[in-house]
């Protein structure tokens, strides 16, 4: 038997010449993370070499090794999962609160101008308003517990949201809700048929944006004032000048956020089967 | 209904003898026009009968109130003068015996083809959802969309979406079809196909028909008789029987009966549109 493979069998897994032409490189599918991956690890390098190099005092920018030290630390102490549980509590239960009452509010403000009209003013005085003002007022109300953060968080989350959905609903084609109405449906056949999913897309974004605002209301509530968190501890770590404790904490903020974000996006993939695919 | 069906009135001239289903008599319909505050008088006294089986298409300028006239019968638009009524019974609203196929589409773009063409029987809560399947199923085929049931419409080319349109309408079984323009956003080759399928469909299920077009040529193809409309306010100007013989092939487009009724018509028509243009002109 020859080790040596004969040309005809060589050339007999190749594509044809036709469909090497046209067919896609294997390499795209992956390249983004590639590239991605790639663009952080250079970043990444170069902050090491910054910080290694002292041009900057190690007390204000950690090497990105100080930081990864100090997360392995941060999570070797139990406390931090009392943290996290607080953090966590606090952005789940604000946010499921302004998906509850955002969501209704949002398609039947969009349904009915009455409803609408009757929102309007709170929502344009809210809207505008930098809502993180009122978080001293909401710590008097509900205390430095988690209820004065679940208030800021549902704030945050509450407008994208409804407003959103609201969007959504109007922007449904005028043709579907006429041949809706010629096969003689009803208002709530309306509303399931149409209105829900005609608005999926809107109120998924609305969802998406509110999870960023959850996320600024849970850390800017507990900054202000707080027994436990995870901002609390960033906090804490900034009064003691443990700078790359900082870091960490922030990391894990914002993976969250991601985390979240990508779930979402997941979700309207899926809820956006019948669009025609690009690629 | 399935009585009316196991009988059908084959020529135009049974047809014509048939009963009364659909009976207009002095309809107006006056439209709201929300940015001048006032109203607009879009139909003015129309006298129609259209009888059980019989194909009725209606021609007009573009914006004589042909549509308006049909979504008064749809139960879209309320009449604001006149008699309009169904087997006796005065049109109030939309309901179950009359099923509109839209100029557009109109098709959930979230639903599947077969999920589209159940939506009528769907909403209209007449039969079991099992039954509405079956039935819908049926539809699919007969509109020549076998193997497009899991097909979503952005996939589909305007004509078959089309298909599906006047599969949904069919599928809810209603008494008279109604049918908007259907063809008129389509490109030509897909206009004369389809044109030849409507009538196909229309001989197997038998179903009272309107048809509204501003295409004359497409008017005398498919019709027993063409309603010529005056520019707006629209009222019937003329009544065209037209004596092709069916099944009718696209050839018969180019006979010198479909000729001479293309010419007659157009002479009918012309000073409408010329009319209509200046109305245009005059709004501009």
């Amino acid at each position: 038997m020859t080790t040596f493979a004969r040309p005809e069998e060589t050339y007999a897994d190749r594509p044809p010449e036709h469909e090497r032409l046209v067919r896609p490189r294997r390499l795209r599918r992956w390249e983004p993370f590639l590239w991605g991956g790639g663009a952080v690890l250079v970043f990444l390098a170069a902050w090491q070499l910054v910080a290694n190099a002292q041009l900057v005092p190690a007390l204000f920018l950690p090497a990105p090794t100080d930081i990864a030290q100090a997360m392995v630390q941060m999570f070797q102490d139990p406390t931090i999962w009392i943290d996290l549980q607080t953090s966590g509590q606090e952005f789940l239960l604000g946010y499921g609160l302004a998906v509850v009452v955002g969501l209704p509010l949002g398609l039947l403000a969009g349904r009915y101008q009455r409803v609408a009209w009757s929102l309007d003013p709170f929502i344009s005085f809210f809207y505008s308003m930098p809502r993180i003002a009122l978080v001293p007022l909401l710590i008097i109300w509900f205390g430095i517990g988690i209820y004065s953060k679940v208030a800021v968080v549902f704030l945050g989350a509450f407008f994208p949201i409804a407003i959103n959905t609201m969007a959504g609903i109007r922007s449904l084609d005028p043709a579907l809700l006429r041949a809706a109405r010629s096969f003689g449906a009803s208002e709530l056949q309306v509303f399931r048929t149409i209105a829900l999913p005609g608005s999926v897309p809107f109120t998924l974004t609305g969802l998406r944006l509110g999870v960023g605002h959850a996320l600024v209301g849970v850390v800017v509530g507990e900054l202000v004032a707080a027994q436990h968190g995870i901002a609390q501890r960033m906090s804490v770590a900034g009064t003691t000048f443990q700078v790359p404790t900082m870091f960490a904490a922030l990391i894990v903020i914002s993976g969250t956020g991601v985390v979240v974000t990508m779930i979402l996006q997941r979700f309207e993939r899926r809820f956006d089967a019948w669009r025609p695919q690009h690629s | 209904m399935n009585a009316e069906r196991d009988s059908p009135p084959l020529t135009a001239q049974h047809r014509r003898g048939g009963t009364v289903v659909l009976c207009a008599r002095g309809v107006r319909v006056h439209y709201w026009r929300t940015r001048a505050r006032s109203t607009l008088l879009a139909v003015d006294g129309v006298d129609l009968d259209v009888r059980a089986g019989e194909f009725v298409a209606i021609v007009g300028p573009s914006g004589c109130g042909k549509t308006t006239f049909l979504n008064a019968v749809d139960g879209l638009v309320p009449v604001t003068g006149g008699s309009l009524t169904l087997n006796d019974t005065p049109i109030r609203g939309p309901g179950p015996d009359r099923a509109m196929v839209f100029q557009q589409p109109s098709l959930l773009p979230w639903r599947t083809v077969l999920d589209n063409v159940r939506y009528g029987l769907e909403l209209q809560r007449r039969v079991p959802r099992r039954e509405a399947t079956r039935r819908s199923r049926e539809f699919v085929r007969l509109v020549g969309l076998r193997g497009f049931e899991d097909a979503y419409p952005l996939e589909l080319s305007g004509g078959m979406q089309q298909r599906v349109n006047l599969a949904r309408a069919l599928a809810t079984d209603p008494e008279i079809l109604l049918l908007d323009e259907p063809f008129a956003a389509l490109d030509a080759q897909t206009r004369e196909y389809m044109q030849l399928e409507l009538l196909k469909i229309w001989r197997q299920t038998g179903k009272t028909s309107i048809f509204i077009t501003h295409d004359i040529g497409e008017a005398i193809y498919l019709a027993d008789r063409v309603v010529v409309f005056s520019a707006r306010p629209g009222r019937v100007k003329n009544t065209v029987d037209i004596e092709l013989e069916r099944p009718r092939e696209l050839r018969v487009k180019r006979s010198p009966a479909f000729v001479a009724y293309e010419d007659q018509l157009w002479s009918e028509i012309e000073d409408e549109v010329s009319r209509s243009r200046e109305q245009e002109l005059q709004r501009a």
